[in-house]
């Protein structure tokens, strides 16, 4: 058995999260990639912003920082660009990455700084009891979108592939091991990284939407899931709805505070 | 320009404006990281840090907005990095919300506030001391803040070193608060030997990290603080919490905590104010004035005088905490005080609540982008002398 207590702060759980949310299998991935790798748990900065995914920071381990709603990915760059021997993960959720902070998300790809960025997608805003998203499907209810959101949604990793990210995945809850192994490449990579997760929540989303409990949440992310192997063999009308999953972008380019080293070493005589 | 070598251009004697200054201070204080986003009148201060910074083995950034550069600056802060943003007023507003994450979770950092016309876009290109308040209260909540306002370029620069010391030592966001005419300024400064100059630094902590509670209730206030990275591993929040530095709910840890956080200044206001007095026997006028406007003030006084007034100037350098004891005391002394400042009168609330019907308050208020002018104050102190 994998000892996940050694990651954990043990005297503030139980974990704030409903039963049947897929928060926890994302964290269980994350530190069995963090494991895997080897990380020492003093090298590691784990920044978060708000949301019911950015609560993760306060249970964990590290060097943890839980910040303004959006703002997570800002601050873990001050961290990073003050003290690049850190190991720094950013743990965020679809409204906090791409709405509110939707700038800094697609500037830290632009930048290609070394940061690993956990998305938690869950398409709606939990914590705040199930408002719409920009991930929230079009035609799907939330609180705010009683009769079906009448807006378009985002493919936020294709966002990251088209401001520059260089790496990112996307897998769901459903595969804990790929996913596990994503998150382990996205650390390891030099460079802008982004995983996606799809992860459900039964309490703001899936109820609203009659898509049953967590158990039948994840099972339906398995009915949705096609492989990026399969999906390049498809149509896109029938991947409509389909969650492609797998590492969509794995390529160099330089990283930021890389670039910034070797502008100070110019100046060193 | 003429190129002959200038008997008063040493090393520490300088021509330069109130950013460059601002620039040079933080440097001798210890900035390492810089991350801000263009606006007039501050960006010379960005200017002249991308090009020294990564010369001294520093970090400038140019961020995608002020939001994310005030968080960028909290996150490099929690390294152990001196960290600094500069704006104006529209950045100024964007920075609220991350400026109060860095009064609660209680991370130096200074910011600048090189105060144009507004509101909104306002008056871009010309100068105006609209901010005070906002720079008291403009985020959300009781929070602790420190803001010092310069009046010449040698005080920005001295004053920009003070702000580092103050945030490091009360663990404070501290809020230097120019305007366009001391930011544009150019003038001759001898500077201090670096030799000579005090640097405070954030109080380490003294115990081993199974003992380490980031925000332990401390005798004076303020918590040691330990750097992200050396085997502290604990965590920040901008939820309230308690020494632990975990989110609570819990009433009483609520009190402990806040009750801590909104004193740690106003218990030491008396290390913390400075004011520059300049009184005179038998005042029965005083002049409170800060900023760029204390220049025209301090003329002002001069020239009343020598028209036979008796009257009494101070000048804080210090607004927030605000000078409760020295205005009160000026109070005391004189029946008018006359406040000038180039807002509507922000300032002069506070002077009138600190005299307490001792002494009358006279107002002279100007927001068109025009100085207010030794002229007007003179007239001013004439006539109630
Ligand atoms: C500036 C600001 N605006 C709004 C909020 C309220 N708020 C808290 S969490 C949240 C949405 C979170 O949604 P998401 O990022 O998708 O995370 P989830 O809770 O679904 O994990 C909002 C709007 C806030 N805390 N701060
Ligand atoms: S509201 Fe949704 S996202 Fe939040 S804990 Fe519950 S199930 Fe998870």
């Amino acid at each position: 058995m994998f000892d996940y207590m050694k990651y954990m702060r043990q005297d503030k759980l139980p974990l704030i999260w409903c039963a049947g949310c897929g928060d926890g299998i994302v964290l269980k991935s994350m530190l069995r990639a963090i494991d895997k790798i080897g990380l020492d748990q003093n090298e590691v900065c784990m920044v978060s912003g708000i949301g019911c995914s950015s609560r993760l920071t306060g249970y964990v381990d590290f060097n943890t920082l839980h910040t303004t709603h959006g703002r997570a990915i800002p601050f873990a760059t001050g961290v990073k660009m003050a003290k690049p021997e850190l190991t720094v993960i950013v743990v965020t959720g679809d409204g906090d990455a791409t709405a509110i902070g939707g700038n800094h998300y697609i500037h830290a790809a632009r930048r290609n700084i070394d940061i690993t960025v956990i998305l938690f997608n869950n398409n709606i805003y939990g914590m705040t009891g199930g408002q719409v998203s920009p991930t929230t499907p079009i035609g799907k209810k939330a609180s705010t979108a009683p009769f079906g959101n009448p807006e378009n949604s985002f493919n936020i990793s294709g966002l990251a592939e088209a401001a520059g990210a260089s790496f990112v995945a996307r897998g769901t809850v459903h595969d804990a091991i790929p996913l596990e192994k994503y998150i382990e490449k996205a650390i390891r990579k030099k460079g802008f990284s982004v995983v996606e997760v799809m992860t459900p929540c039964p309490t703001a989303y899936g109820r609203r939407n009659k898509l049953g409990n967590g158990a039948a949440m994840i099972k339906q992310l398995k009915e949705d899931t096609v492989p990026l192997s399969r999906a390049q063999k498809m149509s896109d009308e029938e991947l409509q709805d389909k969650i492609i999953t797998g590492v969509l972008v794995d390529v160099e380019r330089p990283e930021y505070t890389d670039n910034y080293q070797k502008l100070i070493e110019r100046f060193k005589g | 320009m003429s190129k002959e070598p200038r008997p008063d251009v040493g090393k520490n004697v300088r021509v330069m404006t109130g950013n460059e200054a601002c620039a040079e201070g933080a440097l001798v204080a210890g900035l390492y990281f810089y991350a801000g986003y263009p606006i007039t009148p501050s960006s010379e201060i960005a200017e002249v840090l991308s090009e020294r910074l990564p010369q001294i083995g520093g970090k400038f950034m140019q961020m995608e907005d002020e939001i994310s550069a005030m968080g960028a600056i909290i996150g490099a802060s929690l390294t152990g990095a001196k960290a600094m943003t500069a704006t104006s007023g529209p950045g100024f507003s964007l920075k609220q919300e991350n400026l109060g994450y860095a009064s609660i979770a209680e991370v130096p950092c200074v910011v600048v506030n090189v105060m144009r016309g507004g509101p909104s876009t306002g008056l871009p290109t010309l100068p105006a001391q609209g901010d005070v308040m906002q720079a008291r209260w403009g985020t959300h909540g009781d929070h602790p803040i420190i803001a010092v306002a310069p009046t010449s370029v040698l005080e920005v620069f001295m004053l920009t070193i003070r702000a580092f010391n103050l945030a490091e030592r009360y663990r404070v966001p501290v809020i230097l608060l120019m305007d366009e005419i001391i930011g544009h300024t150019s003038e001759k400064v001898i500077l201090p030997d670096a030799a000579t100059i005090e640097i405070w630094n954030r109080q380490a902590p003294t115990v081993g990290p199974d003992e380490y509670l980031p925000y332990k209730i401390t005798e004076s206030g303020v918590p040691p603080m330990a750097k992200f990275g050396e085997g502290y591993r604990f965590h920040v929040t901008g939820l309230v919490h308690d020494e632990t530095g975990f989110p609570t709910n819990n009433s009483v840890q609520i009190n402990k905590f806040l009750g801590r956080l909104n004193s740690k200044i106003d218990r030491h206001a008396d290390e913390i104010i400075t004011v520059t007095s300049d009184l005179q026997e038998n005042a029965t006028v005083g002049v409170f004035a800060y900023g760029s406007t204390a220049r025209s003030a301090k003329r002002a006084v001069m020239l009343a005088r020598q028209e036979g007034a008796r009257v009494d100037f101070i000048n804080p350098t210090v607004l927030w905490p605000f000078p409760e004891k020295q205005v009160s005391s000026l109070a005391e002394r004189v029946s008018k005080i006359i406040v000038p400042e180039m807002n509507l009168g922000q300032m002069a609330h506070e002077v009138e609540w600190a005299a307490r019907g001792r002494a009358d308050i006279v107002k002279i208020n100007r927001i068109d982008g025009e100085p207010i002018k030794p002229d007007d104050i003179v007239k001013a102190i004439v006539e109630n002398a």
